[in-house]
């Protein structure tokens, strides 16, 4: 199918799974505040929200499969927004079914949560596909918005409200970057439109064009700030910590993922060729050198299991970025299904912390994990297998092996020697914290004195038992992922394309006809 | 005319900036949010000067009139800043220049009412297609930016409810 963009009905037909996201988030905003809050009705809302989401995915995999593509507009009609669509889909598939359980829990009878994850997941699928700074800006703050407000839902602890307050002025702020950077770029190139920017940026280059290359440092800030990139990271362990576990869970899946999309759609769509050499290029290295360090190394003193995978989070943003850095097509797989793994792993491991955390969310010390070998062998199993996933340990760990073996081979492939070496020996020191969780599950006896944990609910139970084994299996036959990841890459063409005058590098190679 | 846009886009341009640094710097939060009024006149006036006649009374009507009143609405209904501060008006030579500022003011209505108004310029039919230039990129080009932007708000106001109706 080819939808031409210039036409309102094209664009529609192009934006279907975005069409069914906000339009079933409508309807269900009617419908969850048609009858008063109960428990039920809170219930009821998250299976139609689920739903939702579902009956988007269908969308999504029928665009893929009938390979559509399109003229040039607003949007991008390519595999690579379909991937990212089906993984953030994913994740909030996994959000709204944690959110749900973690919401009888706590007693949060508000069903309007499932809405704001609808709406903030069309924010990311809109970002997956923007070929414009002005559909990214607008993705960027639908998403921020929705979950500023889930950050800050449960308003009973302070901590959550702390969480929330800093992580929407911290956003704004970033936004301020990432607004000024766009306007600057727009000023430099004349266009918000990610193809007609790279025409301009190969045409005139990129060291000729002063304000572009403003332009562009304040959307990197601004990008790393979203992607909670070290030193941009700041907020990430203060929010995750404090957010209720189910949306700390999303925004460290989702939210990340959505981010990583539109930057690196950005970085090869309007910036080809600054990716070779240059300034911008370096600081991206940087950026990812820094990121690994400092979030391995700080994660080692984390005590608390959520402020651990917060700085697990922000490590894995630099192992991403080493991803984005190469920005070959196997590059570009690597990073699809390092995404993968990672949303999996994330997702589980956040839905064992919210099985173990009691109601107002005690026993989140790593502590409060000794001996669970004992007392919930299967719980334990299933943490061991997340936390081997991020470590990236081969077979018990599953994907996540995988994931980091295909970044570390793009990044040889494009002979990054010292990236190569920074990502291994990061990961040597990430075994100092995963292992340690590990340890302490199976090793340690249980405290004294200290109660059973209480059942794990039944949603949040089959997230685990499903991440776990698809992690797992897929770790053992991972090319079907493999094949998905690299069919769904964003195509650019090789280096020596970008020094063209009209590199036809920009266009996907789905949309050339 | 060159000089005279010149002239005038340095002068509103400088205005807008002052305006904007007072407007960060004030400690009252009426007295900052006045300097802001200012700022979108300014803005309004620079507009005005690229033709965007529609965006400049827009911008005076939205930002300053609408947003600004009810901004400092509730900035008196909560009280903050204390009478003292919120009188800007001092002395004796203040009330009188604004008195004359006032006079001029409606003396001006007063003979445009008339139409006593000397012509300056040239009788021409008045451009009618002012909002055109605006409808149609925002409803072709901009078609997509526009129709999430709703949905962006709708996003805002369902959060903001969600946010004040939970006083847990």
């Amino acid at each position: 199918m080819h939808y031409d963009l210039a036409l309102p009905s094209g664009l529609m037909a192009a934006l279907v799974p975005e069409i069914i996201v906000v339009s079933g988030a409508m309807l269900l905003l009617l419908w969850a505040v048609w009858r008063p809050e109960s428990d039920v009705h809170q219930r009821n809302v998250a299976i139609g929200a689920a739903g939702v989401t579902l009956l988007a995915a269908a969308a999504v995999v029928y665009y893929m499969v009938s390979d559509a593509s399109s003229g040039p507009g607003v949007i991008a009609v390519d595999r690579f927004r379909w991937a990212s669509d089906l993984l953030f889909l994913l994740a909030t598939l996994i959000a709204i079914a944690l959110s749900s359980d973690f919401s009888k829990r706590e007693g949060i009878t508000t069903a309007e949560s499932h809405v704001l994850i609808l709406l903030a997941t069309s924010g990311m699928m809109l970002l997956a596909a923007a070929r414009d700074l002005i559909i990214l800006f607008l993705g960027i703050e639908l998403m921020s918005i929705s979950v500023y407000v889930l950050a800050g839902l449960y308003r009973r602890s302070a901590r959550a409200s702390e969480a929330a307050l800093k992580y929407f002025l911290l956003g704004a702020f970033s936004t301020g970057f990432l607004l000024y950077g766009i306007a600057l770029v727009y000023g430099a190139a004349g266009s918000t439109n990610f193809t007609d920017i790279g025409r301009v940026v190969s045409e005139r280059g990129f060291g000729a064009l002063p304000m572009l290359q403003i332009g562009l440092a304040l959307l990197v800030v601004g990008f790393a700030f979203k992607i909670g990139a070290a030193p941009f990271h700041m907020w990430t362990p203060d929010v995750y910590e404090g957010a209720p576990t189910p949306y700390t869970a999303y925004m460290a899946a989702g939210v990340k993922a959505a981010a990583f999309a539109a930057f690196i759609r950005v970085w090869l769509e309007a910036f080809p060729g600054t990716i070779e050499f240059g300034p911008p290029y370096k600081v991206l290295w940087w950026l990812a050198v820094a990121t690994m360090v400092i979030g391995n190394v700080v994660a080692l003193a984390q005590k608390n299991v959520k402020r651990l995978l917060a700085y697990s989070s922000i490590a894995h943003a630099g192992y991403i970025l080493v991803g984005v850095l190469v920005a070959t097509p196997l590059g570009a797989s690597a990073f699809l299904f390092y995404l993968v793994a990672y949303t999996l792993a994330t997702m589980g491991a956040f839905a064992v912390v919210i099985a173990l955390e009691e109601v107002g969310e005690r026993n989140q010390n790593v502590q409060d994990y000794a001996g669970l070998w004992r007392v919930r062998p299967w719980l334990a199993i299933a943490m061991a297998v997340f936390m081997l996933a991020l470590l990236g340990f081969p077979i018990a760990g599953g994907m996540g092996f995988f994931a980091k073996w295909y970044i570390l081979q793009a990044a040889l492939d494009r002979s990054q020697f010292y990236l190569s070496v920074y990502l291994v020996l990061t990961s040597v020191v990430s075994a100092g914290y995963y292992l340690s969780v590990v340890m302490v599950m199976f090793m340690r006896p249980r405290a004294e004195g200290a109660p059973l944990p209480s059942r794990v609910p039944r949603a949040t139970g089959i997230v685990i038992a499903a991440t776990a084994v698809v992690l797992l299996v897929f770790g053992i036959f991972p090319s079907p992922v493999l094949r998905f990841a690299r069919d769904n890459t964003i195509t650019i063409a090789p280096p020596s394309a970008a020094a063209s005058p009209r590199a036809g590098a920009l266009v996907p190679a789905a949309n050339s006809h | 005319m060159g000089y005279f846009y010149q002239i005038n886009f340095y002068i509103f341009g400088l205005l807008a900036i002052a305006s904007a640094l007072a407007f960060v710097t004030r400690k009252s939060p009426v007295a900052a949010a006045l300097w802001l009024v200012n700022t979108m006149f300014c803005l309004s006036a620079l507009y005005i000067m690229m033709d965007a006649q529609f965006i400049g009374a827009i911008q005076v009507l939205v930002y300053a009139g609408a947003i600004m009143v009810v901004f400092l609405f509730v900035v008196m209904l909560l009280n903050l800043g204390h009478p003292s501060d919120i009188a800007d008006m001092r002395g004796t030579w203040g009330k009188l220049i604004a008195a004359g500022i006032g006079v001029v003011l409606l003396a001006q209505i007063l003979v445009i009412q008339r139409q006593r108004l000397p012509r300056i310029v040239p009788d021409v039919e008045a451009p009618r297609n002012v909002i055109t230039g605006i409808a149609q990129p925002l409803f072709n080009e901009y078609l997509l930016a526009f129709e999430v932007t709703s949905v962006l708000l709708l996003a805002a106001i369902v959060g903001a409810v969600l946010l004040a109706k939970r006083r847990g």
